[in-house]
């Protein structure tokens, strides 16, 4: 079996206003709202949230998909497993984020197929800062799930 | 690091939680969250721009049949319940990550969380005395008590010094 290639789906360097407006919004814990009391901790500093960093993965998952119009049957996830938070994303981190494709089965969704895949993000200095393994629902035709308009009407 | 540590970098609170107030088999329940069509459409533009969490219509035509919240927005929502609920007045030293998490029913407007913790083990690390290592199962539930959302979490707590630091 081949494996499936990386896709390298974007680029991102986040600011510390980034990150204090999510954490302050949804994981208002001192190490990502609190810059001197996140140098106290093990941290060594402001870092973003988590689940931060997952969204952040989503949004550049969402574009790369770009303006192709896509199924509404395809996109929703079932969920995931072993989400790693590897090491922490500080201010003005530039993140890479990646994803390829495990494998491929049936799903009990009529008309779909669920697609399992490796997702991930690095820092600028190649470190992994993040990962997990991902599922997601996608047509039954063999396609990505990323449709042209006249199949996503079809389907 | 000794435990005597965590008095340096933890910020402690009145009434903090430590490692040792986790036990195993502990059951909490916690959080009480309505979830707006606008914060839905809020996070999805941000961060999860697909038509299901934009768009009524397009959630129609979608598996989750309506307009639903993006799941790591849901995520989301329940890491602010936890804040709210725990996690601010816990020696927390953040989260290693996620075993499994299953996004089981599709989130909507209107719907109001809850989230039930149960605590499945605890030890205390080999190589960093001071810290405890927590696996939590969270049960996310909507109003009619159905689950949306469960997963299986690591985190990492101090470990209550031998003399409660002065607050």
């Amino acid at each position: 079996m081949t494996e499936d290639a990386p896709i390298r789906l974007g680029d991102h360097t986040i600011t510390r206003q980034e990150i204090l407006d999510f954490a302050r919004e949804f994981d208002p814990q001192p190490f990502h709202v609190d810059e001197g009391a996140a140098g106290k901790t093990h941290f060594g500093g402001l870092c973003a949230s988590g689940w931060h960093t997952a969204a952040l993965w989503m949004r550049y998952m969402v574009r790369y998909r770009g303006g192709r119009k896509q199924s509404p049957q395809a996109g929703v996830s079932p969920g995931f497993r072993d989400l790693k938070w590897l090491k922490p994303v500080y201010p003005d981190d530039t993140l890479t984020f990646y994803t390829r494709k495990t494998g491929e089965r049936e799903s009990r969704h009529p008309g779909t197929r669920l697609v399992t895949m490796e997702n991930w993000a690095d820092n600028q200095n190649g470190e992994r800062v993040f990962s997990f393994q991902g599922a997601v629902f996608i047509t039954d035709d063999g396609q990505t799930g990323d449709q042209s308009p006249s199949n996503a009407t079809s389907v | 690091m000794t435990a005597r540590d965590n008095e340096r970098s933890i910020q402690v609170v009145p009434n903090m939680l430590w490692f040792e107030d986790f036990p195993v088999g502990e059951t909490v329940r916690f959080g009480d969250k309505e979830v707006t069509e606008d914060e839905i459409v809020a996070f999805a533009r941000d961060f999860d721009p697909q038509p299901h969490h934009l768009d009524h219509d397009a959630g129609k035509d979608s598996i989750l049949g309506g307009l639903s919240a993006s799941g790591w927005h849901t995520c989301s929502m329940v890491m602010r319940m936890m804040c709210d609920a725990f996690m601010l007045e816990t020696a927390s030293l953040g989260s290693p990550g996620i075993a499994e998490l299953k996004w089981v029913r599709p989130v909507r407007p209107g719907d109001r969380l809850h989230v039930i913790r149960t605590t499945r083990s605890a030890r205390r690390s080999g190589s960093r005395p001071e810290m405890g290592i927590v696996e939590i199962g969270y049960d996310v539930r909507r109003q009619d008590d159905a689950t949306v959302l469960t997963m299986e979490a690591t985190h990492l707590f101090g470990c209550r010094p031998e003399t409660e630091p002065s607050q």
